[in-house]
């Protein structure tokens, strides 16, 4: 009833091709960007922003870049939480080199060189694929975060060997560093990642996308419709790699302040591919909720105890989190390996014919 | 602005009857066993092409060959004009070969429309920025390539299909959908691997009509692999048989059904 779709004809290729050719689903967006724009951020308070909406954003934004190269073009990369170190770093050099730079370009730079050094460590994909695939991009994420240990010059010789994000301004506010308050930063954080979802809804439903697809579901027939490999394969290795980065350098100076190599290792890049497999992979939205229940699960396992009356100690709901997820993982593997995202598909589908059963 | 490749009018050259594709000598083996030895024909502009023989003759190994999927190891293709040994597979498309295959080799994931539209990428154009934006230049391009696949899938009587993933389709409908795919990259020379493979009687004369269409109105050459003698012998201008990798006869088909070898190959011959 609330999602029926007769009565919405299409008369033009445009309309067919708008981004919610269905009216409720873009009202169903409104309300969603109503609730991230203005609800949200004016009920929330210190705990909420720095625990859930923050990272949450923030992990979302990894696990899509991660979902192009994975999703949508078929190429099994372990190695996402090194893109996203690379990210970081650039960002710290490019801000401690260059120290009036917009945050705001510094980030979109450093993002630049997440995908160089993410084309590079993507050039096996042109012989391999699958496990070995997975296996090379794994050298990949120890080399890089071994680098971010021992090359000192990354972390300006620092004695701790971590970065710490200064105080930096925009428009006279402070967006990073102790400063900063989390308000500007969810602010800042929504409005990156908002714009990059944006342009990735694009490229994938559009020539890129199709190409990545192609490649995924059958690359032999996809060179002989004359789709370069070479091309398709790195082309997703670069823009995956640039949406890691600037997930990285987000994480980094919009969220935890300081970072160590460590921050990075493989730990970080399972539990993205985590959020990819549950959310959903070769979809867009279902990064979103991937995020949003890997981030809220420790929350609630932390919260929701305490107030029924069964308080847990600190190490029991580690370990709950760590079951819970990883019966979660095989869970979806089994029954629904396209995730939350096709869930909801299915939910919308039948709502769309509902009363009916077909 | 026209996205069409240069090869669409290049091929306008090659007057009609005029050779399209000439193969000369070809041989291919893998480790020791020759899958095609030695084998010479020639496809002329406009015309259908089959190409026959009983299992293991080595037809497909010869359109891999064709389209560039193999390299021969001996014998050269000369292609409008240009000889070659090899090229790699996505050039192929770009000279204007289009191929199908004998096990529907459709991206599973993607809905009909999807697929098709693949089947333009090397005609699309517009770069990352405006792919990102969606608009303007990468819209209209878009649009236009709409226009274009909507005629094939009208053509093909597959509109009520469009916007399934072809994973779900049954047989003969991902067979329809190869081949609107193929018909998308608008080929001078389209080579089918057993179109009619696996279907049933209505879908055939389907197909068949669809092949017939193709080439009369649509100017393609085509060069088919079938096993449906009736078939073959309805739509082909000429034949070529091949068996155990060798070539056993050349011409009109009439010929080719009275030839002793072909006879011999099919039916078997008393030692």
């Amino acid at each position: 009833m609330l999602y029926r779709t007769a009565g919405q004809f299409k008369t033009s290729y445009e309309a067919d091709f708008a981004l919610f050719p269905v009216r409720q689903d873009a009202i169903l967006l409104g309300v969603i960007l109503l609730f991230a724009w203005v609800i949200l951020p004016w009920s929330a308070n210190e705990f909420v922003f720095q625990t859930l909406l923050i990272p949450v954003l923030i992990y979302s934004l990894a696990a899509l870049g991660l979902n192009l190269l994975t999703g949508y073009a078929g190429q099994l990369s372990l190695g996402t939480a090194a893109f996203m170190g690379v990210g970081a770093y650039a960002c710290y050099k490019l801000t401690t080199i260059f120290p009036g730079m917009n945050l705001v370009v510094a980030i979109a730079l450093s993002g630049f060189f997440a995908a160089a050094v993410g084309v590079v460590f993507g050039l096996p994909s042109l012989r391999i694929k699958g496990f070995y695939l997975a296996i090379a991009t794994l050298a990949a994420q120890f080399f890089l975060v071994w680098l971010f240990e021992k090359w000192a010059w990354l972390y300006n010789y620092n004695s701790s060997g971590a970065i710490q994000v200064p105080n930096m301004k925009m428009f006279g506010v402070y967006v990073a560093g102790p400063q900063a308050t989390s308000l500007t930063q969810y602010y800042f954080v929504l409005a990156v990642v908002s714009l990059i979802t944006w342009f990735s809804i694009n490229i994938t439903r559009g020539r890129i996308g199709r190409m990545w697809k192609a490649v995924r579901d059958m690359d032999i027939a996809a060179e002989l419709v004359g789709i370069n490999l070479m091309r398709a394969k790195l082309s997703a290795f670069a823009i995956s790699s640039y949406v890691a980065g600037v997930s990285g350098a987000l994480f980094v100076f919009l969220w935890r302040g300081a970072a160590e190599p460590v921050l990075f290792d493989v730990q970080l890049s399972f539990r993205i591919l985590f959020i990819a497999i549950i959310g959903g992979l070769g979809s867009i939205i279902g990064n979103y909720f991937g995020a949003l229940l890997i981030v809220a699960l420790p929350v609630i396992l932390g919260i929701v105890p305490d107030a029924l009356g069964v308080p847990i100690r600190a190490a029991v709901q580690e370990h709950l989190n760590t079951m819970i997820v990883g019966a979660l993982i095989i869970t979806f593997l089994i029954a629904e390996p396209l995730g939350m995202a096709r869930l909801w598909g299915i939910i919308r589908e039948k709502l769309i014919i509902w009363p009916f059963p077909h | 602005m026209n996205a069409r490749p240069d090869p669409a009018r290049l091929s306008d050259a090659i007057a009609d009857g005029a050779v399209l594709l000439d193969v000369r000598n070809v041989s291919l083996s893998f480790g020791g066993v020759k899958a095609v030895s030695d084998i010479s024909f020639d496809v002329l502009k406009g015309e259908i092409r089959a190409i026959i023989g009983p299992n293991g003759a080595g037809k497909t190994s010869m359109l891999n060959v064709i389209n560039g999927f193999y390299t021969a190891q001996q014998g050269t293709i000369v292609f409008r004009g240009k000889e070659r040994r090899a090229m790699k597979a996505h050039e192929a498309v770009g000279q204007g070969i289009a191929r199908t295959f004998q096990n529907v080799a459709l991206f599973k994931g993607m809905s009909t429309l999807d697929n098709i539209m693949a089947g333009r990428s090397v005609m699309m154009k517009r770069n990352l920025f405006w792919q990102m934006l969606r608009h303007g230049p990468a819209l209209r391009e878009e649009i236009e390539h709409r226009r274009e696949v909507e005629e094939i899938i009208d053509f093909l009587e597959i509109e009520h299909i469009r916007h399934t993933p072809v994973g779900k389709l049954p047989y003969g409908l991902q067979k329809r959908v190869e081949l609107g795919r193929a018909l998308a990259m608008e080929p001078t020379l389209l080579l089918l691997d057993e179109p009619m493979a696996g279907m049933n009687l209505e879908e055939k004369e389907d197909m068949s009509r669809f092949i017939v269409e193709v080439n009369r109105h649509r100017g393609t050459t085509i060069a088919l692999i079938e096993h449906d003698m009736g078939v073959v012998m309805d739509l082909s201008d000429r034949v070529v048989v091949l068996d155990y990798g060798k070539k056993i006869a050349d011409g009109p088909p009439d010929a080719v059904k009275a030839n002793k070898d072909v006879i011999d190959a099919y039916l078997g011959v008393a030692h």
